[in-house]
């Protein structure tokens, strides 16, 4: 009897799993670090969120698995209010260059940053 | 886990309600990208805009569309002189064009959220209304609702003096903040990953070509 029912729970697993593609993308903590910043910012400041998602873009790196649309904008902008304009940049860059949709936001950010490091010298 | 049966029950029967939608017009504009604003909220509670917010962007992207970094156009249009979500979703298609280049935008009105007491139980309940619009032209590309509801009482061992205890029970486990939050998440993921009503197999999914709704 017991034998029996721990092959059914198997076959119900198999015919689960056949069901559940795997993800496109490796999601790491992105979305949780949104919603925590917005709802318990004291445990997200852009220096542990900006460790966070360098952690979960490495980890994708090894996996080589795809790093999701907005993460790398997303470092860009915890760049930005640390201000190392020169990461935020980069990341800039690197979400272009993955998501070419991105790109008509990604110049016009890039060109505004540009301005106002003139303004600032 | 008996928390996630009641609510997945809950989800796939409020689907099930829900007319099958015209895709044509949709399968003929297929927008590329899909910018998501804050959504605007019908309902007391404050948080529920960013809690929802934080949830939406993993089905999108999953369903193959490149999604704008939400927490950042957030923070872009705030800067921009719109602190609100209400003033966000006043904004100009035309200024969303120029700005983001989006090929559509989806705009969330957050209807129902928290909780509700019944004699031996309660629910907590998540509910949003979503349309997607084409920047271009103006037009609804898509309409969905997206809704989670866990109810306390679902799975109770027998008896009222059971259930009672399963109640003060999960009210102790769960705050409603986090509960609210799964509950956006398995909404937002049921709302846009579904056969019948949810949205189009965008341009970067596997699927994107064989998938037949529209044509």
């Amino acid at each position: 009897m017991r034998k029996m029912r721990a092959a059914f729970a198997i076959a119900a697993l198999l015919v689960l799993s056949a069901c559940v593609k795997p993800p496109l993308y490796s999601w790491g903590r992105y979305e949780d670090l949104i919603y925590q910043m917005y709802i318990k910012p004291g445990d997200a400041d852009p220096v542990t969120q900006t460790a966070k998602l360098r952690e979960d873009i490495e980890k994708a790196n090894v996996e080589s698995k795809p790093v999701p649309p907005g993460v790398h904008a997303h470092l860009a902008y915890l760049y930005y209010q640390q201000g190392d304009l020169g990461a935020a940049k980069q990341e800039f860059l690197i979400e272009k260059k993955l998501f070419p949709e991105s790109a008509p936001f990604v110049d016009g950010v890039l060109e505004r940053m540009e301005r106002k490091s003139e303004q600032q010298p | 886990m008996r928390k996630y049966a009641a609510t997945l029950l809950f989800a796939l029967a409020a689907s099930a309600c829900v007319p099958k939608p015209d895709y044509t017009l949709y399968r003929n504009r297929m927008p590329r990208s899909i910018l998501v604003l804050p959504p605007q909220n019908a309902t007391a509670t404050v948080e529920a805009s960013y809690i929802f917010l934080s949830t939406a962007s993993r089905p999108l992207a999953e369903a193959g569309y490149y999604v704008f970094p939400v927490a950042v156009v957030d923070a872009f249009m705030k800067e921009n002189g719109l602190p609100t979500p209400d003033e966000m979703h006043g904004v100009s298609l035309k200024k969303i064009k120029e700005v983001f280049g989006a090929d559509a935008v989806l705009y969330f009105t957050i209807e129902q959220w928290g909780q509700k007491y019944y004699v031996i139980s309660s629910q907590t309940v998540v509910r949003a209304n979503a349309r997607l619009v084409d920047v271009e032209t103006g037009q609804t590309l898509w309409e969905g609702k997206a809704v989670g509801v866990y109810d306390s009482g679902a799975g109770a061992p027998g008896g009222i003096f059971g259930a009672l205890i399963a109640a003060a029970v999960h009210q102790i486990l769960f705050s409603m903040v986090d509960r609210t939050h799964e509950l956006s998440r398995l909404a937002t993921t049921q709302m846009v990953i579904n056969k019948d009503n949810g949205l189009l197999m965008g341009p970067r999914h596997p699927e994107h070509s064989t998938d037949a709704r529209g044509r």
